[in-house]
């Protein structure tokens, strides 16, 4: 048994607070604060975790590792209670950190069932940093499954428009990637007797599976295609982005497809090098079509939301991209796998950071129609220049995040595919046009009458914005901080 | 050196973010003093320039400094550095001062206008970005200030927000260049596939001297070397606003006047030049890339000067009159003119600046930019229409104004370069300085003479405030002297002859041509005032028979209104028709229809089955029972006959 307690006190510590919520307390003022003051915590605790593993002098692969072996002690079923983080990790569990905050803290005007409002957002927070920080593939599974409730719930109940339809959607679609996962869990079980993360790689190496090696990864493969989501599995996706409340909407494409992700580098690229190289070209279309199908079908949304969800698959496209240069050379894959990682992350903060303005637009607006909008920059300077930010990052301009993780996608992907990526990288152009299209049609243009008498985001509201804002900067200027963190867990992972 | 450099560079910025982040918010009021801090600042990075390009000229050597770690992932290994050689010396000193003079223009221009300060911080940061553009050292450096002058061009021209047709000429020109930097980027990607070749030479792929040398040493293929200058010179040809994307510079010019004098005019539509410059012996390399650059360049210069002759929007003819002398650079730098190119984009900046300054001038008086509501200004305006007058001259390239000197330099390149497509090239640009002379004094017959045709009454027309004349007159005092001050053909003074030539071309020693040999120098001037002498008598003496000549060419007069009608096809058919109500409206309905309707389905039939399969679990024995007995009997038959 190790115990460091760090990161079971980082992932748990929502679960006690929404427990606390849920129990104890009963007005509504407690309800917020005790919600923000939790986050707030965890957001610390997860900046913690991200210091503590750069500080931390041990030359294991996996940092803070907390383990007890007999959690589920039957020798022929042993699961362990396993948590630990290595450079791949560490950045996405801030990541979560930062945007529940965000999320907690952007949810001021829920007036309906607020405590099981919370209690859903920290429940959801507390599953996320489970997968991420799992060391067990039992466990992981049951953090990739606890995801799932909370999220039903917050679309279904707190959602607008088809809202039960989207939530089943959402529902129906994670179940299957979760049955997908939890069947490939145990052939793996089968063939190796561990669902030690940190051993099956080594384990899998002299084996012969029950059945062939390439059958398991894609039994991985779609699970985490759907829950990317990768086309054609895409199709819950916006009504789930659409139909979900403001804050739902930042977690569900902040972190919740970075969980996907996640899967996909940890446990395809990590058990199943081979085939990952092996249908690299499999990959790399779906990965172009991801980037040009996304994009285009995005040109032609007129709500707000829909829109952003759309460019959600766009560029989830790239970092499938980049997990497909994994067929190049050892410098090929480093580069196009921190470009991956780097691009979830980035990703996650400013499309958090476009549905977070879109939310609250929408608030005052009382509509996400684009052809309804325009002039909002009379009203609305704060939010305007946070929306220009927010999409010039979108597009990739230099100087932000977007810029950093995309060009070093491109440069790991275009020697290994110089065609494909060609192509995803046109993507880059289609991004602006929706993009700029968007914002002149919501921000500027005359000012309307409809909306003359709308206020701007207030001085609380922006909190959240400023820090996002903060954050894609940073990256964006200060890259090598980051980028550091990720390819030191890369190379752990894939061996030197 | 090194940080005399980089105040250069962060003063401007450190403006920017004074500006933007402090007085904007909170000092909302101070807008005075906002615009003399930016002034300053450009001011300080004025004069160090200048001092160092006086340094350069006497120690005439390259420098690199050593690069500061930015990113290092597998492939990319990207340090942040300078360079400081003889080009970026001369860019430095042509954004800087025209910087300068632009943001003294814009304290009259702008006053009294509600965004004052962040225009005074775009400004600021527009120059922050072009500086670091040519500073930098490495080929990602050098694509990330591209890309923000990219975007400090989009919120100038969008400057005024309220005005749909500003946005959607802001929108237009950021998409119209990233389809050129898509071309620039994939070049840059394409260095990497080479990476072993640059490695085994212990180079770095993104150095840009590194890819020079790696260009002049032979380390790669000729293929390569076309593919990269190709994809090179697409990023310019966006960014230079060269055929084919040319469309969204004329629409630029709804941003403020003195925006589209520094932007539109000198600076950042110099930027592609400055791109193949810097890259030219790379181009220089591969035959195949040279001549692309002459017949772009030789085409855009004729077709956009003969777009210029139709165009009744004052800034509109300079637009086009912008694009087609930059193609006259491209044109040079494809017949091996770097030095003859680099001294055109010196002296045009100057003049063109002035152009444009004196129609902003002229619109602050009159509110219109329509030359058919002008008329008469020449005496309510004598500065404005002097100045004028100086830039048009030079721009016409009239002995012995700036643009005399650079423009027979190009001319002279072409005409001494072998080959049909140089020659081709040469009479392109030779018929080109016929029509521009004639649209330059149609535009100046429209504005300052004959009789005032406006709706404002006479009275209200005024000349400018002094802060707009002096500029006005320093750049005409530029456009008349600088062209021959720093390449004088005899030694002057301290300068010697063919200094700039010998100083961007390193062609010191060799033989410079006597121009005055040429028969073209002559053949030139004389069209230009054959050119001048028809729009005198079509314009102002309005002579029966030239119009009735001028009027037979309607049909052509159409097509030159409607551009050739590239925006049509550009916007309503590629774009609208052919992209969003086809390709993106097919696929959205794709994907509704039948993508999401297949999960549908297969919802559907999942429901259904088990709809059906329920029924054998109703609860009722009775059929339990006869399911049993079927069951029983199926399997009778099957032993009985298998």
């Amino acid at each position: 048994m190790v115990f460091n307690g760090l990161i079971s006190t980082t992932v748990f510590l929502p679960l006690v607070g929404s427990l606390i919520i849920a129990v104890l307390l009963k007005k509504n003022s407690h309800i917020f604060f005790f919600a923000r003051l939790v986050t707030l915590l965890n957001l610390i605790l997860s900046g913690w975790v991200l210091f503590a593993y750069k500080m931390s002098e041990s030359s294991e692969k996996f940092k803070l590792i907390d383990r007890y072996e007999n959690w589920i002690p039957f020798e022929f079923f042993k699961v362990e209670y396993y948590l630990g983080v290595d450079g791949f990790s560490a950045p996405l569990i801030l990541l979560t950190g930062l945007l529940t905050a965000v999320a907690v803290f952007s949810s001021k005007n829920i007036t309906y069932k607020v405590k099981q409002y919370f209690v859903c957002l920290l429940l959801l927070e507390t599953a996320v940093m489970g997968v991420f920080s799992s060391l067990d593939l039992f466990l992981f599974f049951i953090f990739w499954e606890l995801e799932l409730i909370p999220m039903f719930f917050l679309i279904m109940v707190w959602g607008s428009g088809r809202k039960n339809y989207s939530a089943m959607k959402f529902l129906i679609f994670t179940l299957i990637s979760g049955a997908l996962i939890l069947f490939g869990i145990l052939i793996l079980f089968a063939t190796t007797k561990s669902f030690d993360m940190t051993m099956i790689p080594l384990l899998l190496q002299n084996k012969t599976l029950l059945i062939p090696m390439s059958f398991v990864f894609f039994i991985f493969f779609i699970a985490f295609a759907i829950k990317l989501p990768v086309w054609p599995l895409h199709t819950w996706l916006p009504d789930a982005h659409t139909d979900a409340p403001t804050a739902g909407s930042v977690m569900l494409a902040g972190v919740l497809i970075k969980m996907a992700g996640y899967g996909l580098i940890r446990i395809c690229i990590g058990f199943f090098p081979e085939s990952v190289s092996e249908y690299s070209l499999f990959i790399v279309i779906l990965a172009v079509i991801n980037v040009i199908y996304g994009a285009v079908i995005t040109m032609r949304q007129t709500d707000m939301k829909r829109l952003i969800a759309f460019s959600s698959i766009s560029h989830m496209g790239f970092v499938l991209l980049g997990i497909a240069a994994f067929s190049g050379s050892y410098e090929d894959k480093i580069t196009g796998l921190v470009g991956a990682s780097l691009q979830m992350f980035t990703h996650g903060t400013i499309t958090g950071l476009l549905f977070l303005i879109i939310g609250y637009i929408y608030e005052k607006t009382h509509t996400r129609y684009i052809p309804h909008m325009g002039g909002l920059v009379h009203q609305m300077p704060r939010l305007s220049i946070s929306l220009t930010i927010a999409g010039v990052a979108a597009l990739g301009l230099p100087g932000t995040s977007g810029f950093i993780s995309e060009i070093i996608i491109f440069i790991g992907a275009f020697p290994v595919f110089n065609f494909f990526t060609a192509i995803g990288v046109f993507g880059v152009v289609l991004t602006s046009g929706y993009i700029l299209w968007m914002i002149q049609r919501i921000m500027y243009g005359p000012q309307l009458e409809r909306f003359k008498n709308i206020s701007d985001a207030s001085i609380y509201e922006m909190i959240p914005v400023v820090i996002l804002i903060i954050s894609i900067l940073f990256v964006g200027l200060y890259p090598s901080f980051i980028t550091e963190i990720f390819k030191n867990g890369i190379i752990s992972m894939i061996g030197k | 050196m090194d940080q005399l450099l980089w105040t250069i560079f962060f003063s401007p910025f450190i403006s920017f973010v004074i500006l933007f982040f402090i007085f904007k918010p909170f000092f909302g009021k101070m807008v005075r003093l906002s615009s003399f801090i930016s002034i300053f600042a450009i001011g300080l990075s004025t004069l160090l320039s200048i001092l160092i390009l006086l340094d350069l000229s006497i120690n005439q050597k390259v420098i690199t400094f050593k690069p500061n770690e930015f990113l290092s992932v597998g492939n990319l290994n990207f340090g942040i550095s300078l360079i400081l050689d003889e080009l970026t010396v001369v860019m430095l000193v042509v954004v800087t001062s025209i910087s300068l003079l632009v943001q003294i223009f814009s304290i009259g221009y702008m006053s009294g206008d509600k965004g004052y300060i962040r225009y005074f911080a775009f400004l600021s940061l527009f120059t922050t970005a072009m500086l670091g553009l040519v500073l930098a050292s490495n080929i990602i450096q050098l694509f990330i200030f591209w890309e923000l002058v990219g975007l400090s061009s989009y919120l100038l021209i969008g400057f005024w927000h309220h005005k749909p047709s500003a946005v959607a000429a802001a929108k237009k020109a950021f998409i119209i260049t990233r389809i050129g930097d898509f071309g620039l980027l994939l070049a840059i990607l394409y260095l990497f596939v080479q990476k072993s070749e640059f490695a085994s030479n212990s180079l770095n792929p993104i150095m840009i001297q590194d890819i020079i040398i790696a260009a002049k040493e032979g380390y790669l293929s000729d293929f390569v070397i076309t593919i990269f200058a190709l994809g090179i010179f697409t990023g310019a040809i966006g960014k230079s606003a060269q055929f084919p994307l040319h469309t969204w510079l004329p629409d630029a010019m709804e941003g403020p006047t003195p925006v589209s004098a520094l932007i539109h005019a000198a600076t950042m539509v110099a930027a592609g030049v400055f791109l193949v410059a810097r890259f030219f012996p790379v181009f220089e390399a591969s035959l195949i890339a040279m001549n692309t650059l002459i017949v772009v360049g030789g085409i855009t210069a004729l077709f956009a000067a003969s777009i210029a002759l139709a165009m009744n929007d004052i800034k509109k003819v300079l637009a086009y009159s912008t694009i087609s002398q930059l193609g006259y650079m491209m044109l040079a730098l494809g017949v091996g003119g770097l030095s003859a190119a680099i001294f055109h984009l010196f002296t045009h900046a100057f003049f063109k600046a002035l152009l444009f300054l004196g129609a902003g001038s002229i619109s602050h008086s009159t509110g219109t930019f329509d030359m058919n509501k002008m008329g008469g200004l020449r005496k309510i305006m004598p500065w404005t229409y002097i100045t004028f007058i100086i830039g048009s001259l030079s721009l016409l390239g009239i002995f012995p104004l700036s643009g005399f000197w650079s423009k027979d330099e190009i001319l002279s390149a072409s005409w001494s370069s072998s080959g049909i497509i140089a020659n081709i090239g040469f009479y392109l640009a030779f018929i080109t300085v016929f029509i521009t002379s004639f649209y330059m004094f149609r535009a100046i017959f429209l504005t300052f003479h004959g009789e005032f045709q406006g709706d404002i009454s006479k009275g209200d027309l005024h000349e400018s405030p002094k802060v707009m004349i002096i500029p006005l007159c320093i750049l005409s005092v530029a456009s008349i002297f600088i062209g021959f001050i720093v390449n004088p053909i005899i030694s002057i003074a301290f300068i010697p002859s063919h200094w700039f030539s010998d100083f961007i071309g390193h062609t010191s020693g060799k033989a410079h041509v006597n121009i005055f040999t040429n028969w073209f120098v002559y053949g030139a001037t004389l069209i230009s005032f054959l050119a001048i002498l028809l729009a005198y008598l079509i314009y102002i003496s309005k002579n029966s028979l030239f119009i009735k000549v001028f009027d037979k060419f309607r049909f052509a007069r159409q097509i030159l209104i409607n551009k050739y009608y590239f925006d049509y096809i550009y916007e309503e058919v590629i774009v609208k028709k052919i992209f969003l109500n086809g390709i993106a409206k097919g696929l959205n309905w794709f994907d509704t229809n039948i993508v999401d309707r297949v999960f549908g389905f297969i919802g559907w039939l999942s429901l259904n089955i088990g709809i059906l399969l329920r029924q054998m679990q109703n609860g009722q024995l009775q059929t339990y029972g006869g399911i049993l007995s079927l069951g029983i009997i199926l399997i009778m038959i099957f032993f009985i006959f298998f």
